[in-house]
């Protein structure tokens, strides 16, 4: 869990633009369907939310369930009025919460 | 589950994978009417009308562990009307969650892309919400060769 998240955004848009968003969170997310080589269970443990805040109002969220495949990719988009940060949160089975920020300049 | 392992499927022969497959999780599979249930629960019982939808979805999927996804909603995204929620749902999978997606005016387009796993050949079904109450539907078939070469 310690991976960092990849993020690909513009770093400059127009005012009232639809920029798109790429993200990336390197994670196995185990789907608590598959047994180890006894015979037992692999318990459940993926990332279940995600979400995307411009200036701390939401833009984009997901709720994941384990038909998400490893490494979880969103792609989404956002209309951006003023300049301000991306703030992107990834929360774990396990309780772990990840976050990244990304500025945008907006003339 | 069939989401074996590369190393786990390529261990097996193309038919014992399928035998153990079946003895694995016979009955564990989710049916359509554990979808449509998801659905209902989504809608609150109303229904959806097939329109606006799009699904892009590959026809054939040689590795069910990572199938490219993209939903859109041909709508407007204004602070009036938008697209608020997508729910995606799959019919043969263990179960048929997938993810479901808000939106808010912000995110200018209701439109996300997202690569999911995929047990075997089924239907993917998209339904959305908007902000006034509205729900709109569209679903695609997936075929899904498992522990094919492809992977």
């Amino acid at each position: 869990m310690a991976e960092k998240p990849r993020l690909k955004l513009p770093k400059e848009a127009k005012k009232g633009e639809v920029i798109e968003i790429k993200t990336l969170m390197p994670h196995t997310m185990e789907s608590g369907q598959r047994k180890d080589k006894d015979g037992k269970t692999i318990p459940r443990k993926i990332i279940n939310k995600f979400t995307a805040e411009f200036n701390g109002k939401p833009v984009f969220s997901a709720n994941l369930d384990p038909a998400i495949a490893a490494n979880p990719y969103m792609q989404f988009y956002a209309k951006v009025d003023a300049s301000g940060t991306f703030k992107f949160t990834w929360t774990d089975d396990d309780g772990t919460v990840i976050t990244a920020e990304e500025k945008i300049t907006v003339g | 589950m069939r989401q074996l392992s590369r190393r786990a499927a390529l261990a097996l022969s193309a038919s014992g994978a399928a035998l153990t497959i079946v003895g694995w999780n016979e009955g564990a599979f989710a049916t359509a009417k554990e979808a449509a249930d998801d659905i209902a629960k989504f809608t609150g019982g109303k229904t959806a009308e097939k329109a606006k939808i799009s699904i892009e979805l590959p026809e054939i999927a040689e590795n069910g562990n990572t199938v490219p996804l993209s939903v859109a909603v041909d709508a407007p995204m204004t602070a009036e009307n938008y697209v608020s929620e997508i729910l995606v749902v799959a019919d043969g999978n263990p179960r048929p969650g997938v993810a479901t997606f808000h939106f808010s005016s912000m995110s200018g387009k209701a439109e996300a892309s997202t690569r999911i796993r995929l047990a075997t050949t089924q239907n993917i079904i998209v339904v959305a919400k908007t902000s006034k109450g509205e729900f709109f539907t569209g679903q695609k078939q997936v075929k899904v060769t498992i522990g094919g070469c492809g992977g």
